[in-house]
């Protein structure tokens, strides 16, 4: 095992990961930093990003609306302090950025242009056409390599805090070229590790989304919070589950059913009118949205489809001049994937699992209960996105709590300023290069983790969809255990150490086993219904009972042990979310 | 479920611990018509042999993980329709890099240039974050646009006959990302990027082929960046003659 003295380790280098480290880099050049990552920067999902980021930045809007609406939108589980930070922080960073090259869409007079999103009362989400993920991502990476301080570790997939007397003390991960093990012992970790959506089948989340971080950090005690909220995005296109961005309806686009109805109107967000309005039809938010589809579905009002039931995105009547000027991707994507033009035809979408507002837990410097460890990003929950995130707000998020954490990491860097506890992340690393190795040599097992992967993902799929109900919940949760068992006995029969895929995927799975296990025991306890946590057999919300966060702890192979912590409230009490006529206003103001 | 037809796909491998020599090696693959290549390789992964290695993640063209050779040509697995080819598939890693494993490529080597080019905004004094955004016109943004789309997915290297011949070319993607910065109205770095574009190794190197812009799946055209960049070179280089200065 070699070992790498550094001051900071960041694990992952998508957004929240990059921005964390160029934060270190700028608070203290001397500070060394080793920005680790299991595929190189520019491939982490951050890049699939669309629509924009949210921002205040117009005379007509306010950091008291944006507080307001995601708030709301997160159905009062949000923790308000850290949305109050969150708002007021954000137009800074998108400023930031910007600066560092980020080519932003713009208005004639040469100011960044802002769209209208779903759950937003002023149109306030900045965007780079449809793409805006993707220029973020290469704007921070680009940006990154400016800073000599920040020595990349690409294709290292980390496997193991270094956790002793609660205190971090490093990470190991292994070079996939060589199949070496590493282990990094540093001052402190900050973990940008994303989320974790491919835990179930369809997805628009990349095959990189395993949840590795959070499966980390909840082994060595740091507790997960809110898992049971997992974002169904209501726009996916069939058989991919391929993003068609919330910007679609931003820019005018309808949702229609079978009928060509605009179904929405139904569901307490109308009246219909046929230019949007701002947290009305359309722009609603997405639980809200996905729901209808369910509801639709149940009426037998969805299209029939090879690849299961549908509903239409029409944006015929936006014209192909706006589609291409502000939708270019979009319509390459409908295009190419299932031949269908936006242009000229409807395109068949339905809600695909896209976000996890559930994380590691962190208070509001995105730091953990372990010290020298930090958490930023999807992988993270501070929580500004509570029950339900709204469209636009994770990419914010992502710069706001990455600089956050980069900037106190580097504060407790210098302050402790005292040697890293060798001896003691030494054999932390030892122990976490044997359980490697178990893993990797064990043979006569009997199981293989494509067919493990698999069976989760449907479970999943079965007992904690859109809707959910205790019977259902139950059956995943034994499924879940059942399959937690089968991991031990898995055989990998590749023996080979140079990019070891079969060993990857293999540890890969471990870890969506694991934040499974947390999504479904939240799920089956949490006995309301809250934003994107939908039950049939308790179909209000029960501020009574409920108004309080998850918090999942790792129990061994037992399940897991769940607690709760209380939601902080500032200045917004818990009520109705209201949307529709109530609520909506013009887009064009 | 729609039909299916069963191609045979002929994978180069190659694992550096067992083999001397990279080989092609045959998997029969039941496709749906809507799959692309990625998709058969998943299924190949899954299904049949676990140890084939490739990478890949968005599986919607923009990630930029899984460029290989398709038949030949360079192409996104993501993004290559096994409906559109014959029934047999011949899959290979990336030309012009290191085979690392299987269709897993080296490309420390892009990595390393496109760093040299300094790819990013370079001010004589930075703008306090404080006093806010930039302004920047739609035509401003329109010079530069197209050259920020670049996914880093490296069929353009392989495409190109100059870095076939001379891996010390800098290249197409590199050299566009470059181009980028030079054109955005926001920087004041190009004769900091110049002395790598006007190098040795740099546009000179291109003979304008074009291979580059005709297999680039996101239409960056690197080709053309370059030849821009041929053209302010030149008029640099006579400006110096002049005794006068950029």
């Amino acid at each position: 095992m070699e070992t790498i003295q550094t001051d900071i380790a960041i694990i992952g280098a998508g957004g929240a990961g990059l921005r964390a480290a160029i934060a270190v880099a700028e608070a203290d050049p001397s500070l060394s930093i080793a920005l680790i990552s299991k595929v190189y920067p520019m491939r982490s999902h951050t890049v699939a990003a669309e629509g924009g980021a949210a921002a205040v930045a117009r005379e007509n809007d306010s950091l008291e609306y944006h507080f307001h609406d995601t708030v709301s939108g997160g159905d009062w589980l949000t923790d308000q302090d850290a949305v109050d930070l969150f708002v007021n922080t954000i137009p800074t960073e998108l400023t930031r950025l910007e600066h560092w090259g980020c080519p932003w869409s713009r208005e004639w007079d040469g100011k960044v242009a802002v769209r209208p999103f779903g759950g937003m009362k002023i149109k306030r989400t900045w965007f780079a056409a449809d793409k805006t993920g993707f220029h973020l991502l290469h704007t921070l990476f680009q940006t990154s390599l400016k800073y000599p301080s920040i020595q990349r570790f690409d294709e290292f997939y980390s496997t193991d805090l270094l956790v002793a007397d609660g205190r971090c003390h490093g990470v190991t991960a292994i070079e996939m070229r060589t199949g070496k093990m590493h282990a990094f012992q540093s001052k402190g970790v900050i973990i940008c590790s994303g989320g974790g959506g491919r835990i179930f089948p369809f997805t628009t989340n990349g095959g990189i989304k395993t949840g590795d971080g959070m499966a980390m950090a909840y082994r060595v005690g740091v507790p997960l919070k809110d898992m049971e909220f997992v974002q169904y995005h209501p726009t996916g296109l069939p058989i991919t589950g391929i993003l068609l961005t919330e910007g679609c309806r931003g820019e005018g686009g309808y949702l229609i059913n079978k009928d060509g109805y605009r179904y929405l109107q139904d569901y307490g967000l109308g009246p219909s009118t046929q230019e949007p309005r701002l947290k009305a039809m359309e722009l609603g938010p997405r639980d809200r949205l996905s729901q209808a589809f369910w509801h639709e579905q149940r009426k037998g009002r969805t299209v029939k489809t090879p690849y299961g039931d549908m509903v239409y995105l029409d944006m015929r009547h936006l014209g192909e001049k706006k589609i291409d000027e502000r939708l270019p991707f979009i319509r390459d994507l409908a295009k190419s994937y299932i031949n269908v033009d936006p242009v000229t035809d409807p395109v068949p979408v339905r809600p695909v699992i896209h976000y996890m507002m559930g994380g590691i837990h962190t208070d509001i410097n995105a730091a953990t209960p372990i010290k020298g460890l930090w958490a930023a990003g999807e992988c993270a929950c501070v929580s500004i996105n509570g029950a339900n995130r709204l469209g636009s707000n994770s990419l914010g998020e992502l710069l706001v709590f990455g600089a956050i954490a980069g900037r106190q990491a580097a504060a407790y860097a210098r302050s402790e300023g005292r040697e890293a506890k060798g001896d003691v992340a030494r054999d932390r690393a030892a122990a976490a290069n044997a359980r490697v190795a178990e893993i990797f040599r064990r043979s006569g097992g009997k199981e293989r983790a494509a067919d493990l992967r698999t069976s989760m993902a449907r479970a999943l799929e079965e007992g904690a969809g859109i809707y959910r109900e205790e019977e259902s919940l139950k059956t995943c949760c034994s499924r879940i255990s059942e399959l937690r068992e089968r991991y031990a006995s898995i055989e990998i029969e590749d023996k080979s150490s140079i990019f070891n895929t079969d060993l990857i995927y293999t540890l890969e799975l471990g870890a969506m086993l694991d934040i499974a296990e947390t999504v479904v025991y939240g799920a089956l306890l949490r006995t309301e219904s809250r934003g994107a946590h939908q039950r049939l057999d308790y179909e209000r919300r029960d501020d009574v009972n409920f108004l309080k966060h998850t918090v999942a702890y790792h129990n061994g192979s037992a399940p897991p042990r769940i607690d709760y912590l209380p939601v902080i409230i500032t200045k917004s009490q818990p009520a109705e979310r209201v949307y529709g006529e109530a609520a909506g206003g013009s887009v064009e103001q | 479920m729609s039909e299916v037809r069963t191609i045979t796909m002929e994978v180069l491998r190659y694992r550096p611990e067992r083999d001397s020599d990279p080989v092609l090696q045959s998997y029969r693959v039941p496709c749906p018509q809507e799959w692309v290549v990625l998709d058969a390789l998943d299924y190949i992964k899954n299904n049949i042999d676990s140890s084939l290695s490739y990478r890949w993640s968005c599986h919607m063209a923009v990630c930029g993980s899984c460029g290989m050779m398709v038949n030949g040509e360079p192409m996104l697995a993501c993004k290559t329709f096994l409906r559109e080819m014959g029934d047999t598939v011949r899959v290979e890693p990336l030309l012009n890099f290191p085979i690392e494993r299987d269709l897993v490529v080296v490309i420390d080597d892009f990595l390393e240039k496109l760093k040299s080019l300094k790819p990013y905004i370079i001010r004589k004094t930075e703008k306090p974050v404080e006093e806010g955004t930039y302004l920047q016109t739609k035509a401003q943004l329109k010079r530069f646009k197209q050259y920020t789309l670049c996914i880093n997915c490296l069929l353009c290297y392989a495409a190109c006959p100059q870095y076939a011949l001379n891996t010390d070319f800098i290249g197409p993607s590199a050299l566009a990302l470059a181009h980028r910065y030079n054109l955005d109205s926001r920087d004041e770095g190009y004769a900091m990027r110049q002395e790598m574009v006007a190098s040795h190794e740099g546009v000179w190197e291109c003979s304008f082929v074009g291979a580059c812009s005709e297999v680039c799946p996101k239409h960056v055209d690197p080709a053309s960046a370059v030849q821009q960049m041929k053209i302010t070179s030149t008029k640099d280089y006579f400006l110096r003659l002049l005794g006068g200065k950029r």
